[in-house]
């Protein structure tokens, strides 16, 4: 089963005087425990994709699923809930909430939901994030790689299915990037959770398992590591 | 030139941009402005001219005589046989209301054939001999729209009577208000009329050249011993000095407002900073000096000033029309009868506005100021966002409240100078800043304490609100600062007021212990009551259904050039029937004995700190032989008169002041009668004397109602500073939403609903509001202690009991919460609506 799929789904963005297509028509299938790549250059689309992906944005036409469930139609509150519910999300400036400490910032998905996360998976999460140790931290007290683990372990607190990364690595040093690898690879393998992670690094996005290459909107190759990403 | 431009670019083409923050700042500070100008103008209206609307034809004169009583006839016939270049003008002055409007009117006995200077002053002109007989003329004001010939009915002290209009005056015809209505008649008429036979309230007395006026001592030997020669328009200086603590009073009142107005200019100039700081970086690459840069934001804040000093301007002259009429009702029950003069913009009016909108503007604009000069230009362009990082949770703040708190006490046990408690306020202005200063501390406390609870009662939402407002305190504590300074004050006041009210009300308990209280109908000033005959209480105290009658009469007099009180009254009823409190002194029986058996007077605690006399020290009182010594035998509280009472037993008095008239008549009903029997006895009984019978609840009631007026304008002056604080708290609120709107995307994005982040938007103002009234309440009693035992006490010798207007201060506070939750509504608003993509991608 897919946990995201896109049928022809396309999103135009209107400015004052003219409509700019940000993707056009794209068709694609993400499938359960899937470790995916988006690649591209800069404004081609790849931030689109993702807001479609978690419901963070609608499709001017087309159909976008997650998990089944179709995004078209559903109010703000619903598409909200199924990104609480389905979908974890991974940012390039982290974004944690400063006043908050990394146990904390882990556990807010779950409180927004209205439930709690039990401690004992709030250090689960931070021991499969290579964090243990650390969580009284205040965000201002961590490294940007200990920051996006943590951001990592917050996406994963309600089990989503999906986890969206926009350009997780792009803040990073090299060295930095490939433990945040590490990390996606052991959530992918140990949690099963599918993962589509928009990326300029190719050396990163070989490192997964599908390349989706994507050009002015259009999704341009759809591809196993090993083959070359044209166009890049 | 290019500065200039440069000025404009970077500082006021972003007002334009963000004219909700622009208007909300400018909208604080011209209501801060226009209290301030409102109150300004109004106490000169009101009480500007503190002339007794008496002196309203003082014309040139140089002296005046005077004597408590009045001045003997035959004192003028010598005065004027007198051999120096010297003019005298009697005077018979007095009340009456006239019949048709209700209106009070003041009116002047004057020598109208003899007096050539008066009548030409006033436009009026030389009479015929044979129409003074006719049926007492009156020359009157064109104000009060009557025809000449017109009879006109005035109620002068306990009777009607009907006066022929004989001439029109024109509005410059004497001194005080163009509106204002006077009377005008014949010395001898108005003698009959007013009671006043073979007495004399006046003599002006106008030297005609330099040389005249040495002969002071000349007149001093033709004059008897109690009357006193003073310099004309000494009355006025009196009522000055009087009033002066009033106006001192509401005028630091005014100036809450503007303070509140200063912290939120001070927020929205430290909000440009922080927001500009990649501009001021920038502009600092390209060769903006420090010394600009501060310039440029001293510049914002002159802005907000300025534009707020014109609009203040404009709404503090439409404010003052309301405040006179408030202010000048308080003047006139408690202090002189001075009717209201015009409202007038003054240079010095500008002047003030400017003062306080420009000045204080930029004297809040000077910390953010200095703050953008010092930012290093590598590090703003490094995208390095900070908030201020003043460090005002810090325990070094602490140590400063401390000290400065310590200070403020300390004021507080200066003594008053010239009867302005300066110490007393500069005192509450320092708690206010050694509270400001603990503010970010406070809060931050309670909001961490508050962030467990929150999440369990509201949810995350609630607690990331908390936790977020916690993290800005650097900049949202002068606005919890601002609100709860302004909630200090309402809160202070209302415990001033309200423990002042109860002690009024304890006081009258003992007090007014009769049932009826008879005085004249016509209306009068607060420092020359209409006055009734002897008679009246002698067909009173003979009804069956009344007991005792304790006769009172009042006279102003000036001690120790100022304005006081010297009553007459029957001590031997008192005995049995008075429940005096005293402040100091024997017993009471014993202060009785000594009244009605010797030379001794009462009196009340604000005469005595105003004079600083107190139990067995003596009064010179201006009667009889012009200094009689009386003995002071206790000092009562009293609640009725700022400038303090001296009473005496009537007996012993009237040796000096033989007027048997009275001023007021307190009757004691027979124990085997009702008071509304007694009270219908008593009407039948004074027949066609114009007096009134008031109920002892009634009279209660009577002065309840002055007290809740004369303070209504000290809550309307809070009510204003709450308002500026919660308006500055809605802007603050949304500055705070735009400032972390990734936040707020952020959460959206991991799930957030858009009625969370509204939740949590309400919860910081809910916090803001509980935060500040809890800091208000806390410093707002600390404040009222120093109102209540130190500004009161020195500014009107009141001795105030605690007293605590719970149910008042509870609906003030709610009031406030309520406000700054409601205050969080468009700021929820503008959080929920927020695109998260927009929001986390501008972040």
């Amino acid at each position: 089963m897919s946990v995201l799929r896109f049928n022809n789904a396309s999103k135009n963005y209107d400015l004052a005087e003219y409509s700019v297509p940000a993707v056009r028509g794209m068709t694609v299938a993400i499938g359960e425990g899937e470790f995916v790549a988006l690649v591209g250059r800069s404004g081609c689309g790849k931030s689109t994709f993702l807001n479609l992906a978690g419901a963070m944005d609608l499709p001017t036409s087309g159909e976008v699923l997650i998990c089944g469930f179709s995004t078209t139609g559903l109010d703000d509150d619903r598409r909200t809930a199924i990104r609480r519910e389905r979908v974890g999300f991974v940012f390039q400036f982290f974004h944690l909430f400063p006043t908050l400490n990394a146990l904390e910032n882990i556990e807010v998905p779950l409180q927004l939901a209205g439930r709690d996360l039990p401690r004992g998976r709030a250090l689960e999460l931070l021991e499969l994030v290579d964090l243990p140790g650390l969580g009284d931290r205040l965000p201002h007290q961590l490294s940007g790689g200990q920051m996006q683990r943590v951001a990592i372990a917050r996406s994963l607190a309600n089990r989503p299915s999906l986890l969206l990364a926009d350009e997780p690595l792009g803040n990073l040093d090299t060295e930095t990037s490939a433990t945040i690898m590490n990390v996606f690879r052991r959530v992918n393998s140990e949690l099963g959770t599918a993962i589509v992670m928009a990326t300029h690094s190719l050396e990163s996005a070989a490192a997964t398992d599908r390349i989706l290459t994507m050009r002015d909107g259009r999704l341009i190759s759809d591809s196993a590591p090993e083959a070359n990403a044209p166009g890049l | 030139m290019n500065h200039v431009r440069l000025l404009y670019r970077l500082i006021v083409r972003p007002l334009i941009r963000e004219p909700a923050r622009t208007l909300v700042t400018t909208l604080c500070i011209s209501i801060g402005v226009a209290v301030v100008v409102a109150i300004d103008l109004a106490g000169e209206a009101s009480a500007g001219s503190f002339q007794s609307s008496m002196e309203s034809l003082q014309g040139t004169a140089t002296y005046e005589i005077t004597q408590v009583g009045g001045v003997a006839d035959r004192v003028f016939g010598e005065l004027s046989r007198l051999d120096a270049p010297l003019q005298f003008s009697p005077r018979v002055e007095g009340y009456a209301t006239f019949e048709n409007t209700g209106e009070r009117l003041p009116i002047f006995g004057v020598d109208v054939l003899g007096d050539s200077s008066l009548r030409s002053g006033i436009g009026m002109g030389l009479p015929e001999l044979a129409s003074l007989s006719d049926s007492q003329p009156v020359w009157v004001s064109e104000s009060l729209g009557v025809d000449i010939g017109e009879r006109i009915e005035l109620t002068l002290n306990d009777r009607i009577d009907v006066f022929t209009v004989q001439g029109l005056l024109g509005a410059s015809a004497w001194k005080g208000s163009a509106s204002a209505g006077l009377v005008v008649m014949d010395i001898a008429l108005a003698q009959r009329v007013l009671d006043r036979i073979g007495k004399l309230d006046r003599i002006y007395v106008t030297a005609i050249d330099e040389e005249s006026r040495s002969s002071e001592s000349a007149i001093r030997e033709l004059l008897p011993a109690a009357a006193t020669l003073r310099r004309a328009g000494v009355r006025t200086d009196e009522n000055r000095k009087l009033l002066r603590s009033f106006r001192w009073n509401l005028q630091v009142l005014s100036y809450i407002a503007l303070i509140v107005g200063a912290f939120l200019v001070y927020n929205a100039v430290s909000v440009s900073v922080v927001r500009r700081r990649p501009l001021i970086g920038a502009a600092r690459a390209v060769g903006m000096t420090s010394g600009m840069v501060r310039a440029g934001f001293l510049a914002e804040g002159a802005f907000f000033g300025a534009v707020g000093t014109a609009l203040g301007l404009a709404i503090g002259r439409g404010l003052a029309s309301v405040a006179v009429e408030l202010m000048g009702r308080t003047v006139e029950s408690l202090y002189v009868s001075s009717a209201p003069g015009e409202i007038a913009i003054r240079p010095w009016t500008v002047a003030v506005a400017a003062f306080a909108g420009i000045g204080v503007s930029l004297a809040s604009a000077w910390w953010p100021a200095r703050e953008a000069s010092s930012v290093l230009p590598t590090e703003a362009l490094a995208g390095a966002r900070r908030d201020y990082e003043s460090g005002t949770t810090s325990g070094k703040w602490a140590v400063a409240s401390l000290v400065c708190a310590c200070v403020s006490v300390a004021l507080c046990f200066v003594p008053a100078w010239d009867r302005v408690p300066y110490a007393g306020f500069l005192g509450a202005v320092g708690l206010i800043v050694s509270s400001t200063m603990l503010v970010p501390k406070v809060a931050a406390t309670i909001l961490r304490l508050a962030s467990g609870p929150l999440l369990r009662v509201f949810g995350a939402a609630a607690m990331l609100g908390s936790r977020s407002l916690a993290a800005s305190l650097d900049r949202t504590a002068v606005i919890v600062a601002a609100l709860s300074a302004a909630t200090a004050m309402m809160v202070s006041v209302a415990i001033m007021v309200g423990s002042l009210r109860d002690t009024l009300l304890l006081w009258m308990d003992n007090q007014l212990q009769a049932d009826l209280y008879i005085q004249a109908e016509a209306r009068a000033g607060a420092e020359d009551p209409p006055t009734f005959g002897e008679d009246a209480a002698r067909v009173i105290q003979a009804l069956q259904t009344v007991d005792e009658v304790d006769r009172f009469r009042r006279y102003s007099i000036s001690y120790e050039g100022l304005p006081a009180t010297l009553a007459l009254a029957d001590f031997n009823v008192h005995r049995s029937r008075s429940r005096l409190q005293f402040l100091s002194g024997p017993d009471r029986a014993t202060v009785i004995d000594r009244l009605v058996s010797s030379k001794s007077v009462i009196i009340s605690e604000a005469f005595g700190s105003k004079h600083d006399v107190s139990v067995g020290d003596s009064v010179r009182l201006p009667i009889g032989g012009g200094a009689e010594e009386f003995e002071v035998a206790a000092v009562y509280y009293d609640y009725s008169a700022e400038h303090g009472y001296v009473i005496g037993h009537r007996e012993i008095l009237m040796e000096y002041l033989p007027d048997e008239r009275l001023t007021s008549l307190a009757v004691y009903v027979s124990p085997f009668a009702s008071p509304e029997a007694a009270r219908s006895e008593v009407i039948q009984a004074i027949g066609e004397r114009r007096l009134r019978v008031a109920r002892n609840r009634e009279l209660r009631e009577g002065a309840t109602v002055i007290f809740d007026r004369t303070f209504a304008i000290t809550y309307a002056l809070e009510a204003v500073a709450v308002f500026v604080a919660i308006l500055g708290m809605a802007g603050a609120l949304v500055t705070l939403v735009i400032d972390r709107r990734t936040e707020l995307g952020v959460l959206r994005a991991v799930g957030a609903t858009r009625r969370q982040i509204r939740r949590l938007v309400l919860t910081q103002a809910g916090m803001l509001g509980l935060v500040s009234n809890a800091i208000g309440c806390v410093l707002g009693v600390s404040l009222s202690v120093v109102l209540i035992k130190v500004i009161n006490k020195q500014s009107f010798g009141w001795t105030i009991q605690f007293h605590w207007p719970i149910g008042l201060l509870l609906g003030a506070i709610s009031v406030i919460f309520a406000a700054s939750l409601a205050t969080g509504a468009y700021p929820a608003r503008v959080a929920g609506s927020l695109d998260p993509l927009e929001a986390i991608h501008e972040g």
